[in-house]
């Protein structure tokens, strides 16, 4: 062994050692994602309660998916949350980090703060919110409407309003990850671009517009996939927010996370889980590969 | 924790001298498994060092693991075989354990069905398949009426006096019931949560006192969709919709706001009895669920425990002895002097001191009308009547609508279920 390994040349030798540290992560991503993946296809084909022998069902979950109404609502669902997620996270964001990059005073202070919510347990912060929701005399957000001579909303407890007072506290927990980013990618134009423009008289917004954006792309780029998928696959919020973690009142705030959780570890219906798992793996593949290509085309 | 630890170490100094001596008489190790709820673990702590003395030669691990995670932990560590010698299991999940062979029947010359029969509560009847038991309680939950006796008193009632009727419970809320001028309720004159019995109380209890039942004997059709189901649906819903002695949600939880002084009258299982008597300066009483149309109804539920079809040899006499010893009459006093859970034997939980008690007494007393709901799936079955409390509270759907959506939900659910 010891003279094959001298016989190697010096190129032979770097690559040998390459692979057998790249082993460690290769054989990482085969045991815990890429087996767990295929076997959960092969165990949407089947119909499976964990204690009985699996059995096999063709397309049996598929076609149940497709004609289940709560599964189209639940659809919905986590597309009303990347919709209305996405373009806020990213307008509040980019707007935060923008004027944060242009005062010295207090930055890193500032900067500190915007970042506290992303380092907290997303499930302490989603029972914070879920009693600030409360009606009087718990909540605090009602205790704000009266005092200014609002009438109190019901939030998590109206289905019109449950999945946006859900989608809020995420928005404001994950905004202080996309800042950072955002400022990482500020800080990274060049200051001659700038100076260019200060010459040239060029003005605010036209800087704006013609200089920051365009040369942003790579970090919005990075954000929009990144955010997205994290919207798509939205849990811990609902889970804790939602009566039973359930996504009622009537499954206005159920997305489709959830609802494979509750099929496999409530109902124990592992092929129908493993169906709908399927599914949101084809939709977060399609959905990232078009970003991609939208964001590179220009 | 520590008393886990001190068990633990008990069992050890028990077994090491035994090992030490080797030959003839060496341990022999079974594990117990259950959820996590405080005084659960504490009993079963005092059961198995009782246990352990008077069976030297075996001791018993006790596993735990938090109620959210222990369906799926069992069904998971049971099939592969790496799961406890004695499970304990919810009485609605029995069904797919015994179809997937995975429980042992308990040995009818140790466990002889006929005496199961005369002496434990009938409701465990639905553990016995083809003669033989696979399952049994230690102690049985029913349900009754928590009140505040605080709050009766400033609303002019007879603290000593509960009301007993339906009727007479809404009268009672009105009277308790404390809004401020914009209407936001302070008070509730009674509890109406979604994480609650309530469920309970209307399936197996109202819908019988309005002249209906839920389901067919066989729990396989679903039948509220009646007349009297819309009566039995409105009596509830009319609590914070009509009457208003309520919110819907109040609080979050239905033992929140009584625990917390902020709710007149909490129909909950006697499992709740630590948690309320926990409270300082909470002057509560029990009475039983209130009747209607002089109709009686109680709702039962049980945890139970059984022996996994993987233990063998003298793993599985050890389990047998073990059993034995959790579902005997002394091990069901001990369960319901710690957890107040009721003794699932007759003869240990009728004793006239137990009846007479003012806080296990009407849960007693609920035993002799009591019904256990043959679900399919508890979880979705009770979120399909949360739904129909959404529809009827929130969705602006009629209660004749409501109820109809759900029956037919409910049926979907069941017939899916047999179909397999």
């Amino acid at each position: 062994m010891k003279q094959l390994y001298d016989r190697l040349t010096f190129q032979q030798k770097k690559a040998y050692w390459a692979w057998i540290f790249l082993a460690v992560p290769i054989a990482f991503f085969c045991i815990v994602r890429f087996y767990p993946t295929l076997n959960a296809a092969a165990i949407s084909f089947t119909n499976w309660n964990l204690l009985a022998p699996m059995e096999f069902v063709g397309l049996q979950n598929y076609q149940r998916l497709f004609t289940d109404p709560v599964f189209w609502k639940v659809f919905g669902n986590t597309f009303l949350y990347l919709i209305i997620g996405l373009p806020i996270t990213l307008l509040l964001s980019f707007a935060v980090a923008y004027y944060l990059d242009q005062i010295r005073f207090m930055h890193g202070f500032i900067r500190g703060l915007y970042f506290i919510p992303y380092l907290t347990t997303a499930v302490a912060m989603a029972w914070v919110w879920r009693w600030g929701y409360q009606p009087l005399p718990i909540g605090v957000l009602n205790q704000i409407l009266t005092t200014f001579g609002l009438p109190q909303q019901p939030f998590l407890r109206a289905p019109g309003q449950a999945l946006v007072s859900v989608l809020a506290p995420a928005i404001w927990a994950g905004l202080g990850f996309q800042v950072i980013i955002f400022l990482a990618g500020l800080r990274g134009i060049p200051e001659t671009y700038y100076e260019a423009a200060r010459i040239d008289g060029v003005g605010k917004w036209a800087t704006l517009w013609e200089i920051t954006l365009p040369l942003l792309r790579p970090t919005i780029l990075f954000l929009v996939v990144l955010t997205s998928i994290s919207l798509l696959r939205i849990f811990d919020q609902v889970y804790n927010m939602t009566v039973d973690g359930q996504g009622g009142p009537l499954n206005s705030t159920r997305p489709l996370v959830l609802s494979i959780y509750n099929s496999a570890f409530k109902d124990f219906d592992m092929g129908y889980a493993t169906a709908q798992t399927m599914v949101l793996f084809v939709v977060l593949l399609i959905i990232t590969v078009v970003q991609l290509r939208l964001m590179r085309a220009k | 924790m520590k008393k886990l630890l001190s068990s633990l170490m008990l069992a050890t100094a028990i077994a090491s001298p035994l090992s030490v001596m080797g030959g003839a008489a060496h341990a022999v190790e079974i594990e117990y498994w259950q959820y996590f709820f405080a005084e659960r673990v504490e009993a079963m702590d005092m059961l198995i060092a009782r246990f352990e003395e008077a069976n030297p030669d075996i001791t018993v691990k006790q596993t735990t693991f938090p109620y959210a995670q222990y369906q799926a932990k069992v069904a998971a560590a049971v099939p592969a075989g790496q799961g406890p010698d004695v499970v304990q299991l919810y009485y609605g999940w029995l069904r797919d354990y015994m179809q997937a062979g995975l429980l042992s029947p308990l040995p009818a010359d140790r466990f002889d069905p006929a005496m199961i029969d005369a002496e434990f509560f009938p409701i465990v009847q639905a553990m016995k398949v083809d003669g033989a038991y696979y399952g049994l309680p230690t102690a049985v939950r029913t349900m009754a009426m928590f009140y505040n006796k605080a709050l009766f008193t400033a609303a002019g009632l007879d603290p000593e006096n509960p009301p007993k009727t339906y009727d007479e419970v809404v009268a009672a809320a009105q009277a308790i019931v404390e809004r401020d001028a914009g209407g936001n309720l302070l008070v509730a004159g009674i509890t109406a949560t979604p994480v609650s019995q309530d469920a309970h109380w209307w399936r197996e209890v109202l819908m019988r006192q309005f002249g209906g039942q839920s389901y067919s004997d066989d729990y396989r059709t679903v039948t509220y969709n009646t007349p009297e189901g819309v009566s039995a649906l409105r009596a509830y819903t009319s609590l914070f919709m009509d009457a208003k002695v309520t919110d819907y949600g109040f609080m979050d939880e239905s033992q929140a706001s009584f625990v917390a002084g902020k709710a007149g009258i909490l129909m909950d299982g006697s499992f709740r009895i630590g948690a309320v008597a926990s409270v300082e300066g909470l002057d509560w009483g029990v009475a039983p669920l209130p009747t209607h149309n002089d109709i009686t109804y109680n709702y039962s539920s049980y945890w139970l425990n059984g022996i996994s079809s993987k233990t063998t040899g003298e793993e599985l006499e050890a389990s047998i002895k073990f059993m034995e010893f959790i579902t005997s009459e002394e091990s069901m006093q001990l369960w319901l002097e710690v957890v107040g859970e009721l003794p699932a034997r007759s003869s240990v939980a009728l004793t006239d001191e137990n009846r007479a008690d003012p806080v296990y007494g009407p849960f007693i007393a609920g035993l002799e009308t009591a019904r256990a709901t043959d679900f399919v799936n508890e979880a979705a079955q009770r979120q399909i009547w949360l739904d129909m409390i959404d529809m009827v509270n929130v969705g602006g759907v009629s209660v004749e609508d409501a109820i109809a959506e759900a029956a037919a939900t409910e049926q979907r659910l069941i017939d899916a279920y047999y179909a397999k």
